[in-house]
């Protein structure tokens, strides 16, 4: 009997013992009173965001609501349908701006991740002759802010007659001087032997490469994907900049359209808004994990 | 040589864009600065004529150089040091996880496609939601227009664009915080550090200067290339030239007028001043080293 009830009890108060040691002790006046307001300060940066969200699921008697609400009673998916019906009716449908988002996106995405990562790969691992000025001028150009060579840019663009096509929105986006630095440090990290054992086996540079160093490097390559996405997901300037023909535009450029029109497009601007928002939050919140392991390998040594 | 061929092919596409996108356009950027080009003429050597009309005659360059600096002065050390501070009280929270997607999700937003809120916010009617919330109070008694009124125009776009840069800095600095070994604070105790200031300035900021050298060079590049939040909120051109920033210069000249030559100096300008300010913010992180 005393046996038993040492079964059912010990388990408990030991429960209840690490449930107070990890949640209740050391609970102050102070510490309520900073959660409370950091609280409060999360609600004012992520307002705005609840808001595109709320604004864009609300009927139409709520949007010219007085005083105005801030969330949604009546949810409805008709902005969504307005959204299409208002872009449908000048050239271009909104799904073309979709396409063409989603298209530029994925392309620069993985090219990217390609291509800066095969870089990486040979500045990190490989003393060939340049390599180090090579590196040294990488660096110095993420000083640049991208709008200074925006011009002479668009003569390449445009020398390469590449303007109005895709190329123009993918091509420039590739070689990112930041994704090829963070990269670098994390293989900076791969053991030489490890390298040198598959050597020994047979491997030549480009197996060694997607063997060993990309799945070893996933966190790295992952913050990458985040960032190229957000990057281009997000642009304005090079649609605007490298295309004139309506086809080829992509959703933000089109939001500014949608968002400069009459009021009576409140809603479907919401509806934009949050098209346009939705999928940056929803990657990020898959890949937050690699991101954070990332981040503290990127700082610059000097 | 035969047998770094291999490696080679795999560098070249990075480097074949690179020199493509980065290194060609810097040069002949700096190339240009010194000549009339329009697009239709091929390019004249002008010497130094740009620059003394940029820095002697164009009096709205002069405006968009004293918004930039405005702006840059305010927005960059606020933005770096609030990130710094929020990094590191979230890094003692609980759910710290959950307090970082809210701090940097508004960074991972589209500018253009949140203007839709701010220009709600900052509407310049009744509705507009400051607007409404001051008549209620008796603050105001007639609706302030935010986003055309050169007063306000330049503060609100500070405002909101501090609102956004809580991103990448913060980030960086959460991740750095999270890197400094615990054991070093355990040594710290020992050696007899009272407080979490003294902790702070003798054991965390050393351990993280690259971390914040990182964020000190995203911060003034992204200070001084303000411009896609400031046309979405105020237009281009912005009434009075209130919001105008230097980039706003250098696209009004590049895509709108096509003076190529006087844009590629403003751009040379803006260059050589975001890369001076880099370089003295990576020789302040490093000689705290030796």
């Amino acid at each position: 009997m005393h046996a038993i009830s040492e079964q059912i009890f010990k388990p408990i108060s030991r429960a209840a013992y690490l449930f107070h040691r990890r949640w209740i002790k050391g609970i102050t006046i102070g510490k309520i009173l900073l959660y409370v307001f950091m609280i409060g300060l999360v609600f004012f940066t992520a307002a705005p965001i609840i808001f595109v969200t709320s604004t864009a699921f609300k009927p139409l008697d709520e949007l010219f609501l007085y005083p105005p609400r801030f969330f949604v009673m009546k949810p409805t998916l008709k902005n969504f349908s307005d959204l299409l019906i208002a872009t449908d009716s000048s050239l271009v449908p909104f799904t073309r701006y979709l396409f063409n988002s989603v298209f530029t996106t994925v392309a620069v995405v993985f090219f990217s991740v390609v291509v800066c990562s095969m870089g990486a790969f040979i500045i990190s691992k490989y003393k060939l002759p340049g390599m180090g000025f090579i590196f040294a001028v990488v660096i110095s150009t993420l000083m640049f802010p991208p709008q200074v060579t925006s011009i002479p840019t668009y003569f390449v663009v445009s020398n390469l007659a590449i303007l109005n096509t895709y190329w123009a929105l993918i091509l420039p986006k590739l070689a990112v001087p930041y994704n090829l630095f963070l990269v670098k440090q994390f293989m900076d990290q791969i053991p030489d032997q490890t390298l040198e054992a598959a050597r020994v086996d047979g491997a030549n540079e480009w197996t060694m490469f997607w063997k060993i160093v990309m799945p070893f490097v996933k966190p790295a390559w992952m913050t990458v994907v985040i960032f190229s996405f957000i990057a281009t997901w997000n642009d304005f300037a090079s649609p605007l900049i490298y295309t004139t023909s309506e086809t080829m535009k992509t959703l933000p450029l089109a939001m500014l359209g949608v968002s400069n029109g009459t009021v009576g497009r409140m809603g479907a601007a919401a509806a934009g808004a949050f098209v346009t928002v939705a999928p940056s939050i929803i990657l990020f919140i898959l890949m937050q994990r690699q991101v954070m392991d990332t981040m503290s390998h990127s700082g610059i040594k000097s | 040589m035969n047998e770094h061929k291999i490696k080679y092919l795999m560098l070249a596409p990075f480097l074949i864009l690179f020199v493509m996108f980065y290194i060609v356009p810097v040069l002949s950027s700096i190339a240009l600065s010194f000549t009339y080009y329009n697009m239709l003429q091929p390019p004249r050597w002008i010497g130094l004529a740009n620059y003394r009309v940029l820095f002697l005659e164009d009096d709205i360059f002069l405006i968009a150089l004293k918004n930039t600096f405005a702006f840059a002065i305010v927005t960059g050390p606020l933005s770096y040091f609030l990130s710094f501070f929020f990094a590191w009280v979230i890094n003692n929270l609980r759910f710290s996880n959950a307090f970082a997607l809210a701090f940097y999700a508004p960074s991972i937003t589209s500018s253009v496609a949140l203007a839709v809120v701010w220009t709600y916010i900052f509407s310049a009617d009744r509705y507009g939601l400051i607007n409404k919330v001051l008549i209620d109070y008796g603050m105001i008694d007639r609706p302030i227009i935010w986003l055309a009124n050169p007063n306000y125009m330049l503060y609100v776009v500070m405002f909101v664009s501090l609102w956004m840069s809580m991103g990448a800095g913060f980030l960086v600095f959460l991740a750095g915080l999270r890197n400094v070994p615990a054991d070093l604070y355990e040594a710290g105790d020992i050696d007899g550090i009272r407080n979490k200031f003294q902790q702070m300035w003798l054991i965390t900021l050393p351990m993280m200067k690259p971390q914040l050298l990182f964020g000190a060079v995203m911060a003034i590049v992204a200070s001084f290339a303000v411009f896609d939040i400031a046309v979405a909120l105020t237009g281009m051109p912005s009434a009075n030239y209130a919001a105008h920033t230097i980039v706003a210069h250098l696209y009004d000249y590049a895509f709108i007028r096509f003076e190529l030559g006087y844009a590629s100096a403003i751009s040379v300008v803006l260059f050589l001043l975001t890369f001076t300010l880099g370089r003295i913010s990576m020789r302040i992180f490093s000689s705290k080293d030796e």
